[in-house]
This record gives C-alpha cells, structure tokens and sequence, in this order.
C-alpha cells in the first residue's frame, strides 16, 4: 500500500455569509437590533462540508463530481488550507497547490506583473521567476495582451494566463479546480498534456470537473460529493459516474471500450 | 459512511456494493484518522506555523511583499489623465488646502518660524501614518480572493500596504524638500536624519498595519471607524500647530508631554527637526538655560526662537528613544497579534 498525502478527517466547513437578506437595511432596524441586542439577521451561516473522511495515497489522481453547490471547490480549498476547517482536521504531506477558476490575480496589474508576483508568491526566486517568465507566457498563448491589465483579457484568456503561472512550479499535491473549463479546444489538448507530466512529479493530484469524460480520462478514483457530505467514493470510476448520471437524471455514458484507469507514477 | 449513504437516499444496491467495496480498500482500517497521519508524518494543512518559522517564511516572500507593493503603487493611477502625478499632487493639494485654514484663515501659526514648511512637513509625515492605518485595516476584506486563491504568509499583504504608502511618501518627500529648501532653509547634514526617522516610523507603520489588519478582518465595523479615530489622533498631534505654543496648556506640563511623546508627534518632531532648521533652533532645551529670554517668549507667547532658551520637556535624544520604542513595541505586539489569526483570515 502507497504512503498517504492526504487524510481528510470528519472535515465540516462554515462559511459566514453577511449581508445575506432579511433585514429592511434602514438605520433604524440597525439601532433597535443593537438595543435588543440580537445578531444581525443578515448573517448566515452556510455549512458547505458537513462530516467528510478520507485518505488519499501516493500516485492517486482523484475526480471530484457532484452538483452544482455540492461542496466541491470548498473541499479543495480547504485541503489547500486557504479555507480554515470549523471541524476536524486535514493533514497532508505538502502545501497543496491548487489551481482554481476563482484564483483571482490582481485584476487591475498587466499580465506579466501577475505572472511575475504569481510565481513570487508560490515562493519562486527572482531568478527562476526570470527563467521561466517566458515559458508561462508562451504556455498561456495570451500573445501581445501581456502587457494589458488583466481586467481587459476574456474569461478564457485569463484562465490560460492562470493555469500557466500555477503550473510553472512542481507540486507534491496538485489540485485542478475546474482549471480547463474555458479554455478552447486547443489549449486543453495542451493542458492534459501539462497535467499528466505534472501528475507524474506531483503524486497526487486532485481534479474538479462536470466535464465527466475529463474526469474518466484522467483519474483513477472518484469521489461524489452532494450537499457536503460523500455520496459514493471509490476505484471504480466508471460505475460511480454510472450511478451519479442515474441520480441526476442523464443518460448513462456510452463507452467504446471497457475503461481503464490512467497508469499513474507514485 | 454505509449508514451515512443509506440516510442519504442514495441510488440503492449500487451505492452500498461500491461502498463496501471502498472501505474494504482504504488503508485506514480501524486507526483513527489522526493516528494514521501522525504516521505518517503528515501536517494539519490549516496549522499556524511557529512564530520564527512564520517570520522566515516572511522572510523568503520578500521579493513577493516588494513587488506587490510597486505593481500596486503603478496600478494606482492608470486610470487617471495625470497617472503618477497624483502621488504628488495629492499631498501638496492636502498642503494647500491646510494652508488656507490653519495659516491664512485661522491663523493658528502662533510665530511659529517658517509656518509653511512646518504644516508641510507635518501633513506629509503624518499622512504616511494615517493612510497606512486606514488601508490596513481593510486590506484583509480587499484581498480575500487572493488569500482564499494562493497560500501565503498573511502579513505579507499588511506590511505590502505599508510599504505602497512609503513609497509614495518617498515621492512626496522630494516636493517637500523642493519646498523647504525654496522657503529659505538650508540644506544641512542635519537632512540626514531623515532617513532614520522615516525608517522608526515605517517599523511602527508596519507593527500597527499589522494589528489594525487583524482588528479589521474581524468586523468591519472597524474599518468605518478609523479614519475618526485618525483624524482625532492628528489634531492632537500637533500637525498644524505647535503643541508648545497651546496658551491652555502652559501651566499643564503632564499633559504636553503625553500629547508630545505620543507616536505621531514624535515622528513630526524628529523630521521637523531634521529638516528644518528653524525649527530645530527653537526646540525647546536646545540652548542653554536663559531666563530673561525664556520669560520674553512666555510673555508674549509669540517668537517661538527664545523657547530655545527654556527648559525643554523632551530632548532631541529622548525624542529619538521614543520614536524606537514606539516601533518595537508596535512591531513585537502587531506581529505577534496578526500571527495568532493567521489560519483564520481565509475565512468569509
């Protein structure tokens, strides 16, 4: 049995949301709220994770389904530890890198600040900054539009200028966050590629995706997520998709050939 | 996790063959999850570091917290016609508008000695304070796309914030010094000075970013109330006028020597002093002990160069000792106090 990168134990996650409706929003229903001394209504609090468990091994890549809202992105924030877990714990053998639509870069900086402070705060050198400044660049295909502000480039545009910078590094655990949505044809043909070679130095790596062919074509476990907690998790991925279509009303998937999952290097 | 699926309603037969069939394969066995990661060497991914393995990792994102500070500063004004010259133009408009009130209108200048390099001086160097105040306590707030997107030390972003503010007093301070020198005042070694004074106040800048970021990160109710609080704080600071000079607080001494050796004060006074030799002639004790010329600017409260001759409530090296205790205690205790957040602040 390979070693564990990734143990998720009885993980919940709470956001608070503010400003959330109920309240009329005049300063008087400010005031009596205070003299009463109750708590803001508009406060919610949103319990995204509720109880998740798992241990993930050297070499496994992992596909994560689920509804929109199911917890999906949540549960991946929260193994990079940007979102601080309201209950349990998850450990893992390395800072996770994860590469996510949400990964906002500093919208109203050029593109090339943004690769420039991206790779400083992954905690590249200066020097290696330097060194693979061109590459990222060529990667992302965003061309002249470099030295645009980002606010100005497509979603798309932007998405390819983020998944190059994220990807520049090598990461023990890797997490793709729904990366290569957006993308056009071709440069996600490009970003499988990167993605294999990089599973290949990562070991584990951890894939968000409604594309459900993406997730069979790259992952050899699922995990299905609905309402925050583990509908179905296993090795079978094929069955797990299989059974996710049924429960939200698609069609099961047709297969040309009985599905294997990628060989992986641990 | 078979019950769990069970209540779920979950898709039937299916659901429970996988599930058993994945809990068969995982490693876990009867282990507590915690117990297996400890086994495993593996670290809780939400855990604070120590605090010196937290200010090396500081350390190393230097050149992050450098360049975030300059592409911010160059991303400030693209969208206005005047772009970096509002740097500048801020201040000096700040200056001006001052002027008219406290100089011209109200004429709170009280004989004070080159009253126009005086204001300047002070509203540069306490705008740097007060700006650096009011931005870190949002900058938690602003930055949650980024905190929530790249893992980082934290504090990176507060002392970040910091720094855009002394760079844009770098530029500030040229106009000033063009300022000061055309009013007449000699450029002295003394101008050297400078450099320490701004660097004392950057420390303390820095230590209370720091806690502002974490006391604003909290509630946001915070952030609405600083620029009160700072604008309280600079009309007791002595920015347009001089706090010796108050006619109120002549028999007070207690009470101007707390508004003197507060942090604001102390760095005006010891950039005034570096700066201005006008000014640095008349603080009080730098002279020797004259009676009949201390009398004289007792008497009639005006020509503030006989309070030279007076026994001062603060000498320049008391002044230069508060101004390093003022930054070390704001940055052991903002430092400190940031850190013990730092897994928190990803939180909405």
């Amino acid at each position: 049995m390979a070693d564990p990168t990734v143990v998720v134990d009885d993980l919940h996650v709470v956001y608070r949301v503010y400003g959330a409706g109920g309240d009329k929003g005049t300063a008087a229903t400010a005031l009596m709220r205070v003299l009463k001394r109750q708590r803001r209504p508009s406060v919610r609090e949103v319990e995204a994770i509720r109880g998740v468990s798992f241990v993930v091994n050297h070499g496994d890549a992992i596909g994560i389904i689920g509804r929109n809202g199911s917890g999906k992105s949540t549960l991946l924030q929260a193994v990079a530890g940007l979102l601080p877990p309201e209950k349990g714990c998850v450990y893992t053998s390395g800072q996770a890198a994860l590469l996510g639509v949400n990964a906002a870069l500093l919208d109203d900086l050029t593109g090339e600040r943004n690769v420039v402070l991206g790779c400083l705060a992954m905690g590249m050198s200066p020097q290696e900054t330097k060194d693979s400044y061109q590459s990222i660049v060529d990667f992302s295909g965003v061309g002249n539009f470099i030295d645009y502000p980002m606010r100005t480039y497509s979603t798309g545009m932007a998405q390819r200028l983020r998944f190059s910078i994220a990807s520049a590094k090598s990461h023990e655990i890797l997490m793709i966050d729904e990366a290569l949505a957006t993308g056009d044809a071709n440069f996600r043909a490009k970003s499988h590629e990167k993605i294999m070679s990089l599973r290949g130095e990562a070991g584990t790596v951890f894939l968000v995706a409604h594309n459900l062919t993406e997730i069979e074509a790259s992952c050899n476990r699922i995990i299905w997520l609905e309402k925050g907690r583990i509908m179905m998790q296993g090795y079978d991925v094929p069955g797990i998709v299989d059974a996710y279509l049924e429960a939200t009303g698609g069609e099961p998937r047709k297969r040309d050939k009985p599905h294997d999952s990628e060989p992986h290097v641990a | 996790m078979k019950e769990r699926a069970r209540d779920q309603g979950g898709p039937g037969t299916l659901t429970d063959e996988l599930v058993a069939s994945e809990l068969a394969e995982a490693p876990a066995g009867g282990e507590p999850l915690a117990e297996l990661a400890a086994r495993y060497g593996l670290r809780a991914s939400s855990a604070r570091p120590g605090l010196l393995a937290y200010a090396t990792q500081l350390w190393e994102r230097r050149h992050f917290i450098m360049g975030f500070a300059t592409a911010r500063n160059v991303a400030m004004y693209t969208e206005a016609r005047l772009g970096q010259l509002w740097q500048v133009l801020t201040p000096l408009l700040n200056a001006a508008v001052y002027y008219l009130i406290f100089g011209i209108i109200l004429g709170t200048n009280r004989g004070v000695p080159n009253f126009l390099a005086f204001l300047i001086t002070g509203i540069f160097v306490f705008n740097f304070t007060q700006r650096a105040f009011i931005t870190t306590s949002r900058v938690i707030t602003d930055s949650l796309p980024l905190i929530r997107a790249l893992p980082f030390p934290r504090a990176c972003l507060p002392i970040g914030y910091v720094l855009i503010e002394l760079e844009q007093l770098i530029a500030a301070m040229v106009v000033l010094a063009v300022i000061v020198l055309s009013t007449g005042e000699p450029l002295t070694w003394y101008w050297l000075l400078a450099i320490p004074a701004l660097m004392l106040q950057a420390i303390f800048n820095i230590g209370m970013g720091l806690f502002l970021a974490r006391l604003g990160a909290g509630a946001d109710d915070f952030s609405q109330l600083m620029p009160f609080i700072v604008r309280t704080w600079m009309y007791s600071s002595g920015v347009m006028y001089s706090i010796q000079t108050i006619g109120t607080l002549k028999h007070h001494p207690t009470i101007t020597y707390i508004l003197q050796i507060n942090p604001a004060a102390v760095f005006i006074s010891l950039m005034r002093n570096s700066i201005l030799q006008t000014q640095r002639l008349a603080w009080p004790g730098s002279k020797p002990y004259n009676a009949a010329k201390c009398a004289l600017y007792n008497l009639r409260g005006k020509n503030l160069e006989n309070s030279a001759y007076c026994h001062g409530t603060l000498t320049m090296s008391q002044l230069w000792l508060y101004a390093a205790g003022w930054a070390v205690v704001a940055l052991v205790i903002g430092f400190v106090f940031f850190w013990q957040a730092e897994t928190r602040y990803g939180r909405g």
